[in-house]
Parts: structure tokens; C-alpha cells; sequence
């Protein structure tokens, strides 16, 4: 039944009926009414049994949640940006004790300088973690990926992340369909864990390994994670079966069949891009989008059945890799090495992605340079590189950025 | 606490070997029905305190525990001995994660416990002194805080033995270490600086908190017996040293950490809902310097000229505890 709610609502809804037993997490924006929900549900006896625990950090949260999934719970947790890199540590090692966690990322950029909005620069920072990586683009995909986020990291024993776009998700209303209790419970069967401590069967869990295993422990991580690309979209088919609706899988196409342009992007984004192409074909240019829903471990196979037979893939990112470019374009590049591919960086740190923007690249996209910063207001970096190259003290480059946009009152430098 | 007297039956030394007396008044490790959690065949250096510790404190929780008992542990010296892979030394569930998370590991796996209403299960969190006071302590903070059902044992041998004996918060002062060189005008530790982790754990009030030394483990063994009584978070703050971090003698383990305590370096406490409710009185006193001088960390200041200045202000710290926690008999 469709029911108009807050994207974090309808994720902590989601979440509860799957019957986790553990939920732990530390605030942070845009990620606090989920688990602000979530502590509601457990607290009322809505959601039990389910410990909710409150802790001191990020890096506590992921321990908690380690200790609690070690010991045979379906455990939980949620956060974003700086609460994310905090739990690096605990992230990368739930992954390489097999650990079936679920964890939401509310995407948010990274500071410095601070910055609460959207982008995804947290997520796509781990993506070395050995975790899952599934992206929403609706609110209603984000409900139903949770579903599915337990049902995969348990078969696989390997963690899960489902990001969702901070704010425009997050905090957005719109109508969702939130998966109800029996159908939850018929499709996600009680968690039973690879290797539990348990004083009936004693094991000793993250041991210390030397050189001549350690190999081939990575190794089976990731074959454990390869494993993914056939589980996640053979789960989004059971869920479609049960649920009467497509979402999750590792890869969705629009328009792409006659595309002689393609689109790759993930997130809310492929909302507006989809929009974008429509409009485009009404002026007759053969645009399509690729939507990547999973990107750990990266659908290679998928990407280039998909994109093949266009002229050229233009990726789409929301987060970028200093010094290099495009994170997702060079996975994108490995892919598909004889495309010609751009990458556009937009929507940094929450900077809107419009459609006449998105449409004056994808009409240009013949003459795209290989990197592309949509949007990027060229006077204000050339102002001060100048002022760096007059050897003025600059102070600090986001301050001065400000200053001339006129955001700032106060004199700086 | 409901005291028993026991019989001594061996003398000569304050142990009770308890072999001759019934089930019900050995000690664990004499009792034949004794666990032995950390199995032989380790990797810890010879003497190692920590391993002694380690093996006597858990063997007595899963006696509590009616070994129903899940053990979390922090990276260091005690994980990465007792765990080569594919060996491992543990006979009871055991996790290891991280060097600074294990309290907060151990939450996890008690909550999960209590989700699935497993009340017969307990926790034991452990750890060293670095993974305790220092990078832990916000998890220990935490997990005080909100008394989870865990019972922590940090096993302090006052360094970072793990990583080659660095200072850690709980490095005492003079004590040469391999960031705290005896060089230059205040050789090795500074003073005025670490932290008193039993003490901060009592200002959160917590069920149970106490300290012990490896020489005394007929008190280990009670103080974690007595420790498995409470529900919430408890603390066992327990010495240990060695041998490869303090230089001293394999066999003078027990030896040194009795010297401790008897010098009033270490006091030996128990407390209950943030009041001390006992001590370990010093049977023999004696100067600190005896302590000191089985230790080559300290050996800068036995040399030529001896640095009795900073032997005397040891000894201050030790007379300080000594007043503090009345560690001397009444006359
Ligand atoms: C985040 C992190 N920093 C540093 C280390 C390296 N490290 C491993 S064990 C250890 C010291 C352990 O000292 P302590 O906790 O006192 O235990 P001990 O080895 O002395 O028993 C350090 C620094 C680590 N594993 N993780
Ligand atoms: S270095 Fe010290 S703590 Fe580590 S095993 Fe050796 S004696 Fe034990």
C-alpha cells in the first residue's frame, strides 16, 4: 500500500521488519531519522526483541555491531560522511570476519571544508572495504533494497551497505510502498550464522594470520564477493516475484537498446537523467542511461552487455578521486576498454544537478573534454589561482571562494 | 562478601596449592574440574605475566559461568600468541576485531546475547593496557556508561609489548621504554603523566571494580568469581609483568608483581558501586627501590651516579597509595 512518508521513515520501517536484533548507531546528518525511527520502534516494543544500543561514536557503532553479528544477531547500523570514515577501521574488518551486517549510508560529502549535503564521496571511499555496495534510487528502491541487503549478506556472509542519497532521499516525502511484516517474513528466512560464538561449540573468530594464508583468505573474500553478481540479482528477482516490483539487481537500462550516447550514473541522479534523455530524444539524439544499483563488486559483465554497442559512455559521478578523476569511469574504463568514455563530476557537496545542465553536457558530449566538473564556476577558480599566483596570502581557499561569491561578511587574508 | 577459611597447607609461601582439600575449596586450577581456556602450546615468552593472568582469570569466569562464556579480545600480545593461524589456543569462544574496540565488540556480543534472551551467557571482554587506557578508552568509557553486561579485564604490563615495548598511558614515570628512552635530563617515562584507569572506572559508579596482580592468583580467581556475581559492566584492572618489557627475569614474574604490591606501588583494591570495599593489605613492606631494581627499565637509575632523586619520588607515589588506600595494617 502506498503511503506518503519521509525516505528515512519508510528505510527504518523497512528495516524493522526485517527483525534485526541489534540496531546501534551514532548521529549524524542526514542519516539520524532512520535510526531515530528505528530507537521509536524498539523503545515502543514494536520492533522486538531488538536491542537498541546508544554509543559513544561511529567506530563503536561498527564494534557493536561486529560483537552482536558474531554472536548470531542480525545486526544493524547506520551512518554517513565523517561518521563513516570514523568507522573505517570496523568497516574494512566486519567485512573480513565475514560478517553479515546491514548498514545504510545516507551519502553526504566529506569535509574539510564541512559540508552536510549530498554527494558520495563517504561510500565511495570504502569501496575497498570487502563490503556490498548497493545504491538507491528512489525512496521506494531504498525500502526495498533493505530487504533484500539482509537476504544477500546473509547468504554470502559478507556485509552489505545500501546508499541513499542524503537530504534528497533521506528527508524526502514521497509515496512508498513500505514492504509489510508477513511478506518480509516469508521472504527473509532467520539469520544463521557461517561461524558463531557459541559456548556449545567453541570457536576462535579473527585470528591472526601470517603470510602463508593470508593470500588466499583475500582471496576467498573475494571470490565471496564475486559470488554477489549472481545472488544480488537472483534475490532482486525473488523479491520481484514476492513484491510485485523491480528493485535492486546490479544494473538497470533506460533507453539504452538504439542509444548511440549512454549515460552511467547511480543514485537519485538517474531520476532527472531519465527526464534529461526524454526530453533529448524528443529532439531526436539517441541518448540511454545505465543505472548502476550495485557497485561492489562492480557488474563488469553487465556494463559492457549494456553499453557495447554505443559510440560513447559518458559516467556520471557524484564523488571523485583527487589526482586521478572519475572513480566509478575507471571502473567503467576497465569494463569496457575500447568505449570512448567522459567522465562529469557533479552535485559535489550537494550542488544541485539540473536538467539544463545535464542536457547542455549530453548535447556537447562530442566535444567533452575526458573530465568534466558540471557546473564548475571557472571565474572563481581563476580568481584565485590568481591571487595563489600573485603570492598573496590566500588563507583558506574555501573562505576566499566564499568571500567572492559574497557569502561571507567578514574580511578574510 | 562471605568469607571461608581455608586451610594452609602449604607454607612457606602465601599460595594455597589446594590439592589437598575437597572440590569445593581448591582454587580453579587445582579443581579437577577446571576449563583450562588457553590451552598449552601459546606463543607467549617465557614468564609472561599476561598469559598467567589471562589463563587464571578466565578459567575462573568459566567457572562462574558454568563455562557459558564468550571471550572478546583486544590486538596485542595475548591475541597474537594465542591465535597463529590455523592454531589457537582458545577451548571457549573467543573474538578478536581490533586493537581499540574490544569493549565495545563485547557490548555487541551481549546485546545479541540479551536480544535472544540467552541470560546464561557471559561476556568477557579483554585487553592490554594500551588497548585499555589508551586507543579503548572510549569504548571502556562507553561501555561503563551504559552498564553493559561485561566483565573487562585489562592486563596491565604498563607498555605497548606487542608493537616492542612503547609508552603507553599506563607506562609508570622512570620507566625506560622504546619511546621513552633513558636519555637525557628525565630518563624514560616523564612523571605527572598516565592514567589511573581503576580509579576512572570507580568514578563511573559501575557495579564492580578491582585490581589484582598475578602474585596473588588465589585473589584473581576470587575477585573474577565475585566479579560474575554482578550483571552491568565490571572492571579487573590486573598486573602483570614482563619480561621481555620490563627486563627482568623469567622466573621472577610472581616475584615482581608481588614487590609491587608489597612496595605500595600497585595498589590492590576492590570496590562496589563506585565505594572501595576492601584492600590487599602489604604484609611485608618494602622500599620501592627493591622493586626497581629487578627491572633493567629502571636500570638508569641505579647507575653512576644513581638517580636517588627519582627513586625517592617513587617511593613518594608509592607512600601516596599507601596512604590513600590504607594499605598497612593497623597496629
Ligand atoms: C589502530 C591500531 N594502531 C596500532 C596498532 C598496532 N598495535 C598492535 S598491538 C599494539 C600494542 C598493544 O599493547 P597493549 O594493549 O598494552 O597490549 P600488550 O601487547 O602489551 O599485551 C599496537 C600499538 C593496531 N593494531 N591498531
Ligand atoms: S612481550 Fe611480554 S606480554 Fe608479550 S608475550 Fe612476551 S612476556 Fe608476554
Amino acid at each position: 500500500m502506498l503511503r506518503q512518508i519521509e525516505g528515512s521513515r519508510a528505510v527504518a520501517e523497512a528495516v524493522a521488519s526485517c527483525r534485526p536484533e541489534v540496531v546501534c548507531a551514532y548521529p549524524i546528518s542526514p542519516q539520524t531519522h532512520i535510526v531515530e525511527g528505528l530507537a521509536e520502534l524498539v523503545k515502543s516494543g514494536t520492533l522486538a526483541p531488538c536491542e537498541f544500543v546508544n554509543v559513544e561514536s561511529e567506530f563503536a557503532a561498527m564494534s557493536v555491531a561486529i560483537g552482536a553479528s558474531a554472536a548470531g544477531a542480525r545486526a544493524y547500523t547506520a551512518t554517513a560522511s565523517q561518521g563513516l570514515l570514523y568507522m573505517t577501521e570496523a568497516v574494512f574488518n566486519a567485512a573480513g570476519l565475514g560478517l553479515p551486517i546491514v548498514m545504510t549510508v545516507a551519502n553526504r560529502a566529506i569535509g574539510a571544508p564541512i559540508n552536510i549535503w549530498n554527494d558520495q564521496s563517504d561510500s565511495m571511499a570504502l569501496r575497498d572495504a570487502g563490503w556490498i555496495q548497493l545504491y538507491a534510487e528512489t525512496n521506494q528502491e531504498a525500502a526495498d533494497l533493505h530487504v533484500q541487503a539482509f537476504r544477500i549478506a546473509e547468504e554470502l556472509s559478507t556485509p552489505v551497505m545500501v546508499c541513499m542519497d542524503g537530504f534528497v532521499l533521506t528527508h524526502a516525502w514521497e509515496p512508498v510502498d513500505v514492504p509489510g511484516q508477513d511478506a518480509v517474513d516469508a521472504f527473509l528466512p532467520p539469520y544463521e550464522p557461517r561461524q558463531v560464538l557459541d559456548p556449545a561449540e567453541p570457536s576462535s573468530i579473527g585470528a591472526m594470520v601470517g603470510p602463508e594464508a593470508f593470500t588466499e583468505v583475500r582471496y576467498l573474500g573475494h571470490a565471496r564477493l564475486m559470488e554477489a553478481l549472481d545472488v544480488v540479482p537472483d534475490v532482486a528477482d525473488r523479491f520481484a516475484e514476492a513484491f510485485g516490483r523491480n528493485s535492486g539487481g546490479l544494473t538497470r537500462s533506460y533507453r539504452t537498446e538504439d542509444a548511440d550516447t549512454i549515460v552511467v550514473a547511480l543514485g537519485s541522479v538517474l531520476g532527472t537523467l531519465k527526464d534529461t534523455v526524454d526530453a533529448l530524444r524528443d529532439d531526436g539524439l539517441r541518448v540511454g542511461v545505465l543505472g548502476l544499483t550495485c557497485f561492489r563488486p562492480f557488474p563488469a559483465d553487465a556494463v559492457r552487455a549494456a553499453i557495447g554497442h554505443a559510440r560513447r559512455v559518458v559516467v556520471l559521478e557524484r564523488a571523485f578521486e583527487p589526482g586521478v578523476g572519475g572513480i566509478v569511469t575507471q571502473n567503467v574504463v576497465a569494463a569496457a576498454p575500447a568505449a570512448e568514455i567522459h567522465a562529469v563530476i557533479a552535485g559535489l557537496g550537494g550542488r544541485a544537478i539540473t536538467k539544463k545542465s545535464l542536457s547542455r553536457v549530453l548535447r556537447e558530449a562530442d566535444r567533452l573534454p575526458p573530465l568534466t566538473f558540471l557546473d564548475l564556476d571557472r571565474s572563481l577558480i581563476d580568481r584565485e589561482l590568481g591571487r595563489l599566483a600573485a603570492g598573496r596570502r590566500s588563507g583558506p581557499t574555501a573562505e576566499n571562494l566564499l568571500r567572492d561569491l559574497g557569502a561571507v561578511a567578514s574580511r578574510i587574508g | 562478601m562471605a568469607v571461608t577459611p581455608i586451610k594452609f597447607y602449604q607454607t612457606g609461601s602465601f599460595a594455597v596449592g589446594g590439592r589437598l582439600l575437597g572440590d569445593d575449596q581448591r582454587s580453579v586450577q587445582s579443581g579437577r574440574q577446571r576449563i583450562n581456556s588457553i590451552d598449552c602450546g601459546h606463543r607467549a615468552c617465557q614468564g609472561c605475566g599476561e598469559a598467567l593472568g589471562a589463563r587464571y582469570a578466565l578459567d575462573a569466569a568459566m567457572r562462574a559461568t558454568g563455562n557459558r562464556m564468550v571471550a572478546v579480545n583486544a590486538t596485542g600480545c595475548l591475541e597474537v600468541f594465542s591465535t597463529p593461524y590455523p592454531e589457537t589456543s582458545w577451548r571457549i569462544p573467543w573474538l578478536h576485531s581490533l586493537f581499540g574496540n574490544a569493549p565495545a565488540v563485547a557490548t555487541g556480543v551481549a546485546a545479541a546475547l540479551k536480544a535472544k534472551g540467552r541470560t546464561d551467557v557471559r561476556v568477557v571482554g579483554q585487553g592490554g593496557d594500551g588497548g585499555t587506557v589508551d586507543i579503548g578508552f572510549a569504548c571502556l568509557s562507553g561501555m561503563f556508561e551504559r552498564n553493559d553486561d561485561v566483565l573487562y579485564i585489562c592486563y596491565d604490563n604498563e607498555a605497548y609489548m606487542n608493537t616492542g615495548v612503547q609508552r603507553s598511558g599506563a607506562t609508570p614515570p622512570a620507566a625506560r621504554t622504546a619511546t621513552t628512552p633513558a636519555v637525557g635530563a628525565e630518563p624514560g617515562a616523564v612523571f605527572g603523566q598516565g592514567k589511573n584507569v581503576p580509579m576512572i572506572a570507580l568514578a563511573h559508579e559501575i557495579p564492580y571494580v578491582a585490581t589484582a596482580t598475578v602474585a596473588d592468583l588465589r585473589d584473581l580467581e576470587a575477585k573474577v568469581t565475585r566479579a560474575m556475581e554482578f550483571r552491568g559492566a565490571r572492571y579487573l584492572h590486573v598486573l602483570v609483568p614482563c619480561p621481555l618489557g620490563w627486563g627482568s627475569a623469567s622466573h621472577d614474574t610472581i616475584r615482581i608483581a608481588r614487590l609491587a604490591k608489597e612496595s605500595g606501588i600497585f595498589p590492590v583494591f576492590e570496590a562496589e558501586h563506585g565505594e572501595i570495599v576492601a584492600t590487599s593489605k602489604i604484609r611485608h613492606r618494602v622500599p620501592v627501590e627493591d622493586y626497581l631494581r629487578r627491572q633493567t627499565r629502571y636500570a638508569h637509575l641505579f647507575g653512576d651516579p644513581p638517580r636517588t632523586d627519582v627513586i625517592e619520588k617513587i617511593q613518594a607515589l608509592a607512600d601516596r597509595n599507601i596512604r590513600r588506600f590504607a594499605l598497612l595494617e593497623e597496629a
